[in-house]
């Protein structure tokens, strides 16, 4: 019996609030993250991620005020992802509460940061948030995957699987492989590209990006994800964690 | 009664806001301190810690952390040492092959995991002893790690209990799967000295309900 595999729903939170609707009954309000949090840690959620789509430095410092009061409340794991750019940012997250920090574009312009953080703060804080997709007509990588920036829409040429092994490599704790095709298509996780991507990490790795059955879940799990991440089918009440929980163990998956 | 003062042992290292609400939630009076004083005299000291071994007992001792904890054990004031606060308490880690002293209150080394994914990242079971007061009521829980390194043997403490001097009681949990399985000690309870490789913090109410019954003890 080892670790079990994760179920991670993922907030997007602006300036304290929750946006890209959440549509839950028995809430006061829905737009409030510290609520949803606590709504999914006793729904059994084995992670919490907050992403952080804030511009505004103003509306960062709210973030900072929601993440701590998540911390207060809410004794599983919390990630905060989004805007980290330098040491000092995941210095202040971690001092408001958070466990883990995810990154992403800052660390593609500045590949050093991640060794700059895992040095500082041990691996295990850093997740590395991939945004991926199957290469078009006018790109070539290895693998056939590249990294994107800017939610998906702008490609960068880099190879995603070799970026993520690099990732690990700089010290990275975690691979967090966002499948910008699958996203929001609820048709599947990219299955392909979660297995070409564990062939070559040997940190954990996060799937994310197109859930829509249980059987999705299932399917990340047994192509070799050791979590699963997901927003709107959980926000939606399409799927409950425990459902998704049960077709796992159902399908001989240890998950808590 | 007075619920009892626990000190989270402030010297830059863990998730100490965690732990601090955590303890709170389950009844305890809780300080955040590196004072000398305070820490000595709590009911209760608990060590956090994150990241590097050597960094940890660096910071630690920065604090007169080993002090603090040499003196509450030997006058048997309970401390809970959690993550890298459990890992110090052996004699030495082994972190990119370099070797550092631990506050050696058992003897053992913290070495890298022997599995193919690594960390050791999320839930997992524990094989909890016979007489566990840690673990009463959630033997079969799951509690969240998150690490690296772990004592993968623990050397003290295979001799029958006496009922003079009780052994210490030790609970296992295990990496990787069924191909590549690796033990590591999960947690210990040694007299005054109690301590979790996982976060109880961060364990949802499996773990809460282990710092209540540790509060319950103070």
């Amino acid at each position: 019996m080892g670790v079990a595999v994760r179920l991670i729903p993922c907030l997007d939170v602006d300036a304290g609030r929750v946006v890209k609707g959440v549509n839950f009954e028995n809430l006061r309000d829905a737009g409030d993250p510290v609520e949803l949090a606590a709504t999914y840690g006793a729904a059994g959620a084995d992670e919490v991620t907050f992403l952080d789509v804030t511009a505004s430095v103003d509306g960062r410092d709210t973030t900072y005020d929601v993440v701590g009061r998540t911390a207060d409340t809410v004794f599983v794991p919390l990630t905060v992802g989004g805007g980290v750019r330098a040491p000092e940012d995941v210095d202040r997250l971690l001092r408001a509460g958070a466990d883990k920090v995810g990154v992403n574009t800052a660390a593609i312009e500045r590949p050093e940061l991640i060794s700059e953080i895992a040095h500082r703060f041990g691996s295990q804080v850093l997740v590395l948030s991939v945004d991926a997709r199957r290469c078009g007509p006018d790109t070539v990588t290895d693998s056939g995957y590249e990294v994107t920036t800017h939610g998906g829409k702008k490609g960068t040429g880099i190879d995603a699987v070799e970026w993520a092994r690099r990732g690990a490599e700089l010290g990275a704790g975690e691979i967090l492989l966002n499948s910008m095709d699958a996203d929001g298509t609820t048709d599947g996780f990219d299955l392909e590209m979660i297995r070409a991507v564990r062939a070559v990490v040997d940190v954990p790795l996060i799937a994310s990006g197109g859930a829509g059955t249980v059987q999705h879940f299932v399917e990340a799990a047994q192509a070799g994800a050791d979590a699963v991440l997901a927003a709107s089918v959980f926000h939606f009440g399409t799927l409950t964690i425990q459902e998704v929980k049960d077709a796992m163990r159902e399908a001989g998956i240890e998950v808590r | 009664m007075t619920s009892p003062l626990v000190c989270v042992f402030d010297y830059g290292f863990g998730n100490v806001r965690s732990a601090t609400r955590a303890l709170e939630h389950v009844g305890a009076r809780v300080v955040l301190t590196s004072d000398r004083t305070v820490a000595e005299n709590a009911e209760g000291l608990v060590v956090p810690g994150v990241g590097a071994f050597e960094a940890v007992m660096t910071g630690l001792k920065e604090a007169r952390g080993d002090q603090i904890v040499g003196r509450r054990l030997s006058g048997g004031r309970p401390v809970l040492g959690i993550c890298v606060g459990m890992q110090v308490m052996f004699e030495r880690g082994v972190e990119h092959g370099v070797e550092s002293e631990g506050l050696d209150q058992w003897p053992g080394t913290v070495e890298r995991l022997q599995t193919s994914v690594v960390p050791n990242m999320g839930w997992a079971t524990v094989e909890t002893p016979e007489h566990t007061a840690l673990f009463r009521g959630i033997e079969d829980e799951r509690f969240y790690f998150v690490h690296s390194y772990g004592a993968r043997t623990f050397p003290l403490g295979t001799t029958e209990d006496t009922g003079r001097f009780a052994a210490p009681l030790v609970t296992w949990s295990t990496a990787g799967g069924d191909a590549d399985a690796d033990r590591f000690v999960a947690a210990v309870e040694n007299g005054p000295l109690t301590a979790t490789q996982f976060h109880p913090e961060k364990s949802g109410e499996a773990g809460l309900q282990l710092l209540r019954n540790w509060v319950a003890t103070l």
